[in-house]
């Protein structure tokens, strides 16, 4: 009866939103009387592994295929099956990231199981198995009560803070007999960013807009970005003029991110720009216009030329962290 | 090559959302609805530019929902496609929906399925992905560009972490986002097509939901904004870390 959870890794580093999801398994298990346990896909160290038991989970279920180590979303859902079968267990958990959505919906599907996809809080019992999860591009959020025996939930990043203990986990391999379309993409090449801090994970992002003038300005949001230890984004105009690479770009059409702090520099908070970044936990604007419109989703503002600021908040960032 | 485009209706972006009925319902009354903008922009486009390329044969466009949604298909027909089908239901149980539309799908076979990322207004990204497992269907999520050479799909996707180029083989579900196509407006020629274009109602085959939505909430307001000097970046500093305790 055991409440499953799929780690994800990076070359057989446990993502922290991956400890993030185990701890919220662990604390479902205990909520529903039971235990939580990881399935974790490809090549890792088993020193790795145990590690997770410091986020709650008594057992992790390791399949060692190294052809697991990219995503193959049908291999990956067969482990889940697989896992779950031999688990009995009714309520499935991945991230709310390109893994876990191209994998939930698939063993949602198989299990005739109802899906809540990108879940907020914890499953509130008391009303059946309801969770709450943003909706209309953060401008409301949904209560959904999953019906089905069997429950998928794929986790919204950063919801939870992370609160570690000391347990220690066993480790069981698994073997998966996969079918022949289980590997049915073939992946022609691999272009990994590497280096960067990801923006879809970063916990801060600093960002620019038109108002940051041109890309030779960028050296400003560069350097507070790396005093900080943030990533970098930006508005679709300044990604549509070459500026800055179209990844970077957040919003309605670009990426959708969650970090605890989003610092927006000459961007003037179109709604399409804040459908991608209003589910941040605190919002720092600066503008010169003490009018623009992204005054009202903020939590802190300054008014004034963004050029002149980001080299003082980018020196008041060092002189705060030599004096902690 | 049949080509079907999922396309879904959504209430527009700038769209005040307003609750009703105790907060379980959203009121849509004075809301406009559009094409969920990745169904339009990106898969119905790059629908169309396949057949003018004459790689595809028909493209057909494909809905889930009451009769309120027909303008919206009629809207998507201007664009291009060769007819349209409606499934008569309001489902916003993404099992229940890709059921409707794998059921459909099954019985023309269709090579290529395009959808979006994600629907605007329930944000779940799985619709697509349900189809594909309905359909025994390989699935590529994220993708930035597609192209087709026989019964070859070469897509290039973002993964976590970087991008990739893959190679597979119809059929096959595609979620399109930004790059696989560039948006168009409907000209008059393709406005005045479209009302004679087939758009067909079909009533769904049962099918269960397995969730419900039991109520909304607004996002609490925000408190107000805190105004810092310009002058006074230590300040701000401060405040991030003692207040709101982000860094
Ligand atoms: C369908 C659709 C989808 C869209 N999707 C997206 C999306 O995904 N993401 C997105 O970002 N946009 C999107 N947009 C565009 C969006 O509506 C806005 O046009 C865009 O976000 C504006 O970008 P900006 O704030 O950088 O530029 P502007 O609106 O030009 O704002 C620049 C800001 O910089 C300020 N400024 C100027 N100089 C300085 C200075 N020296 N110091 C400090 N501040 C200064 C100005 O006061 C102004 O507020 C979309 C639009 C549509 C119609
Ligand atoms: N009611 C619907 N009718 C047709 N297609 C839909 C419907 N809902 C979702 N889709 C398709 O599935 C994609 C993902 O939707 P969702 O899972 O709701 O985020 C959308 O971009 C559409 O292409």
């Amino acid at each position: 009866m055991s409440v499953l959870v799929l780690v994800e890794h990076t070359d057989g580093n446990i993502k922290k939103k991956s400890f993030e999801a185990v701890q919220y398994a662990a604390e479902i298990a205990k909520k529903t009387n039971t235990t939580a346990t990881a399935l974790v896909l490809g090549t890792i160290a088993d020193s790795e592994l145990e590690n997770l038991g410091t986020h709650g989970v008594q057992k992790v279920l390791h399949v060692a295929d190294e052809k697991l180590n990219e995503l193959h979303a049908r291999a990956y859902a067969s482990a889940l099956i697989a896992a779950a079968q031999k688990e009995g267990s009714k309520i499935i958990i991945a991230l709310h990231d390109i893994n876990g959505k191209a994998v939930a919906p698939r063993v949602a599907v198989k299990l005739k199981a109802g899906l809540v996809s990108g879940a907020l809080s914890y499953p509130d019992l008391d009303k059946g198995f309801v969770l709450k999860k943003a909706v209309f591009s953060g401008k409301a959020f949904a209560f959904v009560n999953i019906t089905s025996d069997v429950k998928v939930i794929t986790l919204m990043a950063n919801s939870f803070p992370l609160a570690p203990g000391s347990g220690k986990a066993s480790i069981e391999r698994l073997d998966v007999t996969f079918g022949d379309k289980d590997f049915g993409i073939k992946v022609k090449s691999v272009d990994k960013v590497t280096g960067e801090v990801s923006l879809a994970d970063a916990e801060l992002v600093v960002s620019g807009g038109r108002g940051m003038k041109g890309p030779e300005n960028w050296g400003l949001i560069e350097d507070l970005a790396k005093e900080l230890g943030a990533a970098t984004a930006c508005s679709r105009p300044v990604a549509d003029a070459g500026w800055r690479p179209h990844h970077e770009h957040v919003g309605q059409t670009g990426g959708t991110i969650r970090p605890n702090l989003y610092i927006a520099v000459g961007i003037s908070g179109a709604i399409q720009h804040l459908a991608g970044v209003n589910g941040s936990k605190v919002i720092v604007v600066i503008n010169k216009d003490p009018e623009a419109p992204f005054f009202k989703a903020a939590n802190y503002g300054v008014v004034g030329d963004a050029m002149e600021i980001l080299p003082k908040l980018t020196e008041a960032v060092k002189k705060f962290k030599q004096h902690k | 090559m049949k080509i079907l485009v999922c396309i879904s209706q959504v209430p527009d972006t700038s769209t005040k959302i307003m609750l009703k009925d105790n907060d379980t319902a959203v009121n849509s009354q004075g809301t406009t609805y559009i094409i969920n903008p990745y169904d339009e922009w990106y898969a119905l486009i790059r629908a169309l530019e396949l057949k003018e390329s004459v790689v595809a044969t028909d493209v057909h466009l494909i809905t889930v929902g009451k009769a309120d949604t027909e303008p919206v298909i009629r809207k998507a027909l201007a664009l291009g496609g060769d007819q349209a089908l409606r499934i008569d239901a309001d489902s916003i149980d993404p099992y229940q929906t890709a059921n409707y539309i794998a059921e459909y799908a099954k019985t023309v076979g269709y090579d290529l399925v395009l959808c979006g990322k994600e629907s605007i207004d329930y944000n779940n990204g799985s619709v697509g992905v349900m189809i594909a497992e309905l359909l025994d269907a390989d699935y590529i999520g994220f993708a930035t560009n597609i192209q087709v050479e026989g019964t070859i799909a070469t897509v290039k996707r973002e993964i976590e972490g970087g991008e990739e180029t893959d190679v597979v083989n119809f059929p096959v579900v595609i979620a399109c986002q930004k790059g696989v196509a560039e948006a168009r407006i409907p000209n008059m020629r393709g406005i005045m097509a479209a009302r004679t274009k087939p758009l067909n109602v079909v009533t769904p085959t049962a099918s269960a939901a397995v969730t419900t939505i039991l109520s909304y909430e607004m996002p609490p307001a925000k408190a107000g904004v805190k105004m810092v000097s310009p002058d006074n970046m230590d300040e701000l500093v401060e405040l991030l870390h003692s207040e709101a305790k982000v860094i």
